[in-house]
């Protein structure tokens, strides 16, 4: 009997009706399509695209050159070189990150203990030669000076949940 | 205005124009198919499909022809050039010939065969042969397979076809299209060859899906297997010449379905009397019922298309041999017995 429902099924194509159902009840569905340039999906304050530095409130550089985000790389993005400043205290004579290596994990960030190179939000960014996405400290400050009001509450947001 | 309708009168002139008020229509019908195909499937899959080429992106086919036409024709090393041309010229002459005994009307038909329907058997089975020279003369092992596939898939659902049409003939006793359209009227939608013919009709169809090697029967162009088969090494103006004969071609099968199996241009409601119906334009015959049941069957390619998982290809060789074959010979006895019980309104 099992059997006998089984050919008559396939010979009636009811499990190919069954699926052209679905895609014609799909076809008067609302669209789910996000228009981009015009429309943007929601963004997390944890959402990790182009790299900055930070100053501190008084426009002292955080990053004090202690190398753990160069350690934790797993793509061995970032490059730095210390020296000591005039007023005794060390510092980073440059500080590289190659973007076309980086894979934006984040891990820099979480490393960080002065949170001096945080991940913005900023992704809508381009470089028209590799150099472009060679991001060297002034850039990555530029970055961090123009977004700074963006960074702290993002910051501040994620604060709650650590 | 006389001189006008004396070069209209020379015969070569006179079909000329014909061809060229079938042929511009259809280009243009491939080219918003191909449209109204990203269309379809977007929509089907909750997208919105092409919208930013002109207002909601009606513009897109033309952008796409000019991006075609304006890109390079790339040669594969040790291809044989002249077999690689003339490939898409036999895909799209074979295709766009058929359409020459295609009637839109009683009167509208451009060539007026008696055995109309062998020779659009013929026709389609040639061009099978494009796409063989294609697959063989681009010396690259895809095109190659994909060459075989279709060889062997297009053989066989042709004999399908043949059968099923085998029943149209049966029953009205005519290879010539207008006579089976005629064959079909009188009696509004009852009438159609589609209701005594109903297996040979769904067969029919299906069998057209797995010629133009369209899903789910398109293991041809299998892009997960044999990236894009047959035509993987053509580019430019000859990949799009494969595309509109693949087009032209869906659209032939979809108006032959219309024309064989729902009537052509016979108004469903030719004898219905209430509302008075029967004598108004929804009664009549005309080319706008054949426009129409034609779009049904091109929107069924679509929505096949966006439904089905392409069959493996033992699953497509049963389906073919075990399946189709046994039912169109059974029901063409059926036919035969419907012929001699004189079953109404079809074999009276």
């Amino acid at each position: 009997m099992k059997q006998l429902t089984q050919f008559f099924n396939s010979l009636f194509l009811a499990e190919l009706f069954k699926g052209l159902s679905v895609t014609g009840r799909y076809l008067f569905k609302k669209k789910i399509t996000v228009q981009y340039p015009e429309e943007k999906t929601p963004q997390s304050f944890r959402f990790r695209g182009l790299h900055a530095q930070r100053r501190y409130a008084n426009g002292e550089e955080r990053c004090i050159a202690c190398k753990l985000c160069e350690a934790i790389c797993p793509a061995l993005a970032i490059s730095i070189e210390s020296e000591e400043r005039e007023d005794g205290t060390r510092r980073t004579k440059s500080y590289d990150i190659d973007l076309t290596k980086c894979i934006f994990c984040g891990f820099c960030e979480e490393s960080c203990p002065v949170d001096s190179i945080v991940e913005t939000r900023i992704f809508e960014y381009h470089g028209e030669e590799r150099s472009d996405l060679l991001m060297t400290k002034e850039k990555l400050l530029a970055v961090g000076d123009k977004y700074e009001q963006q960074i702290a509450a993002d910051r501040a947001s994620d604060a709650n949940y650590r | 205005m006389d001189l006008i309708l004396s070069i209209y009168e020379i015969p070569v002139i006179n079909i000329l124009l014909k061809i060229i008020v079938i042929l511009v229509p259809l280009l243009l019908t491939v080219a918003y198919f191909t449209y109204i195909e990203r269309k379809v499937i977007g929509y089907m899959q909750a997208r919105i499909g092409p919208n930013r080429v002109g207002p909601r992106g009606w513009l897109q086919p033309i952008a796409d022809a000019m991006k075609l036409m304006f890109k390079e024709i790339i040669f594969p090393t040790n291809a044989n050039k002249v077999l690689f041309i003339v490939a898409p010229t036999i895909a799209i002459s074979t295709a766009l010939a058929a359409w020459a005994v295609v009637p839109f009307g009683a009167e509208l038909v451009l060539a007026d065969l008696n055995i109309a329907l062998l020779y659009i058997l013929a026709m389609t089975s040639i061009g099978v042969y494009g796409v063989i020279l294609a697959g063989w003369s681009s010396n690259s092992k895809y095109a190659m397979m994909s060459t075989l596939r279709t060889a062997a898939q297009v053989v066989s659902y042709e004999i399908a076809m043949g059968f099923a049409l085998v029943g149209v003939v049966m029953a009205s006793r005519s290879l010539n299209i207008g006579e089976i359209v005629a064959g079909q009227g009188g009696t509004g939608i009852w009438g159609w060859y589609m209701w005594p013919l109903l297996p040979l009709f769904v067969i029919y169809f299906v069998s057209g899906v797995a010629e133009t090697n369209r899903a789910p029967f398109d293991v041809a162009e299998g892009e997960s297997e044999i990236v894009a088969g047959f035509h993987v090494e053509y580019s430019g103006i000859l990949f799009a010449i494969f595309f509109l004969a693949e087009y032209a071609n869906m659209i032939l099968i979809s108006i032959m379905a219309a024309l064989l199996f729902m009537g052509g241009w016979l108004s469903p409601f030719e004898s219905v009397e209430f509302l008075s119906l029967g004598s108004s334009f929804l009664a009549g015959s005309s080319i706008v019922w054949l426009l129409a049941k034609t779009a049904i069957f091109m929107f069924l390619f679509l929505w096949f298309r966006a439904t089905f998982p392409r069959y493996r290809y033992d699953q497509i060789m049963r389906l073919g041999w075990k399946v189709f074959i046994p039912i169109t010979i059974v029901w063409i006895y059926v036919v035969g017995i419907m012929y001699y019980a004189k079953v109404a309104p079809w074999f009276v």
